[in-house]
């Protein structure tokens, strides 16, 4: 076997990348799911936008020169998310401001009442608050980010990511109260 | 909760995000305010529910394959800088020398006559690839066991050839189990011999042609070696040296 010289090095180098890729990026495949299923609240969706991201980062992975490669790629599942909701369900961008007036689509008090367990109402509860209240819980506290991270991911000074959070758990802490009380308030109808 | 202190700090003494002096302030503080206490009792049960309930959701199979399938594509496609128009002129011929190379390198490929080399490197690559994927922990092995006779008929009704299945222990190479992989869309069978701390794969799989005096070589620091007997074509790959290689090609080939 006699490769010719162009061949063989063009080919090394690709492998080189590949291997590099496999090794630094596909390990944090989960992590890009997972980010991806929260924002756009369904695994279908989530399973084409990561993979979309993945190639993305694929693409761009010669650009990325060391640092903290989950925090890389998730900036590009995040981006790949929103650009998408943009297209596809643009509502739920807007309704950012309004969420008090406009709650995320099929998510009431009630509905998390009827929740069957603590997963599903959790589940529900999540899937009810704003995406950017939704992506800084995931991160923080599915995905384990520090707020240095985030500010990373999400391209937010890491003040803004404190209070973010802060804001988040608020929502979702009366999103589940209000549940409870939907609930105790059918429990009482019922007797 | 209306303590300032409480929309403020908590999360980030929660979250282990205040320095040591703001995190002892904030404890001082808890003390003498019940709204904090309260508060941040609140969230930390929050928080132990969150972590209870099993949210994280995990990359589906399929789309692991499908990434790992794109591979080519995205290679096909990656070559290129982004933005070119926003680079310094040395990197812009350094891109025109890329998409040189890169015309070359399809060139090369469908030249006739040299297929057959570039089919080879492309073997050996998918071969390496898979021998460092199944480095990953929990992919080396399906059926683990150093005795032939439970692994031999784990590949029974899996696949369709019967691959030789020997146990070199008292050679030094000891078989340690087998598993099933696909390399170039093509199902194969792989026995997992150790040698040392080393892990070597052998890769099997039925082939018409005749057999081949072996061939050999090196990639990405790993050595492999491979050649066709008795209806098999067999690719050996592994970081111990060529002559431990090829050791256990000869006993293979026995």
């Amino acid at each position: 076997m006699s490769p010719g010289v162009e061949g063989e090095e063009l080919d090394v180098l690709d492998s080189q990348e590949r291997v590099r890729f496999e090794q630094l990026v596909l390990p944090h495949l989960d992590a890009a799911f997972n980010l991806a299923r929260w924002i756009l609240r369904g695994r279908n969706d989530a399973e084409d936008v990561a993979q979309e991201a993945m190639l993305r980062a694929l693409r761009f992975f010669r650009g990325f020169h060391g640092g903290d490669v989950r925090a890389w790629l998730l900036q590009i599942v995040r981006n790949s998310c929103y650009t998408w909701l943009e297209k596809n369900r643009p509502m739920e961008l807007s309704t950012e401001f309004d969420e008090e007036l406009y709650p995320q689509p099929g998510v009431t008090p009630e509905s998390l009442a009827i929740a069957g367990d603590n997963r599903e109402r959790l589940t529900r509860a999540l899937e009810g608050l704003p995406p950017r209240s939704r992506e800084v819980l995931v991160l923080r506290e599915l995905e384990g980010c520090s707020y240095k991270e985030i500010a990373a991911i999400t391209s937010m000074p890491i003040g803004t990511v404190m209070s973010a959070l802060a804001r988040a758990r608020q929502r979702l802490e009366r999103a589940l109260t209000q549940a409870s009380a939907a609930r105790n308030q059918e429990a009482n109808r019922e007797l | 909760m209306s303590c300032e202190l409480t929309q403020s700090v908590l999360d980030g003494y929660l979250d282990g995000e205040l320095d040591a002096a703001r995190s002892a302030d904030f404890e001082r503080h808890l003390i003498s305010c019940p709204q904090c206490a309260s508060a941040l009792e609140k969230q930390e049960a929050l928080r132990t529910s969150i972590q209870q309930a099993g949210l994280y959701e995990r990359a589906p199979s399929t789309l692991r394959r499908k990434i790992e399938s794109q591979y080519g594509v995205a290679r096909a496609v990656t070559p290129m800088p982004v933005k070119v128009g926003v680079l310094p002129s040395s990197w812009r011929w350094l891109a025109v020398a890329a998409a040189f190379f890169l015309a070359l390198f399809f060139g090369w490929r469908f030249l006739p006559g040299l297929g057959a080399n570039r089919a080879q490197i492309e073997l050996t690559s998918a071969i390496v690839d898979a021998h460092l994927r199944s480095l990953q922990p929990g992919h080396l092995e399906d059926v683990v066991s150093t005795d032939q006779h439970t692994v031999k008929p784990w590949f029974d009704g899996k696949i369709n050839f019967a691959p030789p299945v020997h146990d070199f222990a008292g050679d030094g190479f000891p078989l340690e189990g087998g598993r099933l992989d696909v390399v170039e869309g093509r199902e194969v069978a792989v026995l997992v011999y150790g040698r040392r701390k080393h892990v070597i794969n052998v890769f099997v799989w039925p082939m018409d042609e005749p057999d081949t005096s072996p061939q050999s070589g090196s990639q990405l620091g790993y050595n492999w070696v491979c050649w066709r007997r008795a209806g098999m074509e067999l690719y050996a790959v592994s970081d111990v040296s060529p002559t431990d290689l090829d050791a256990l090609r000869k006993r293979l080939s026995e």
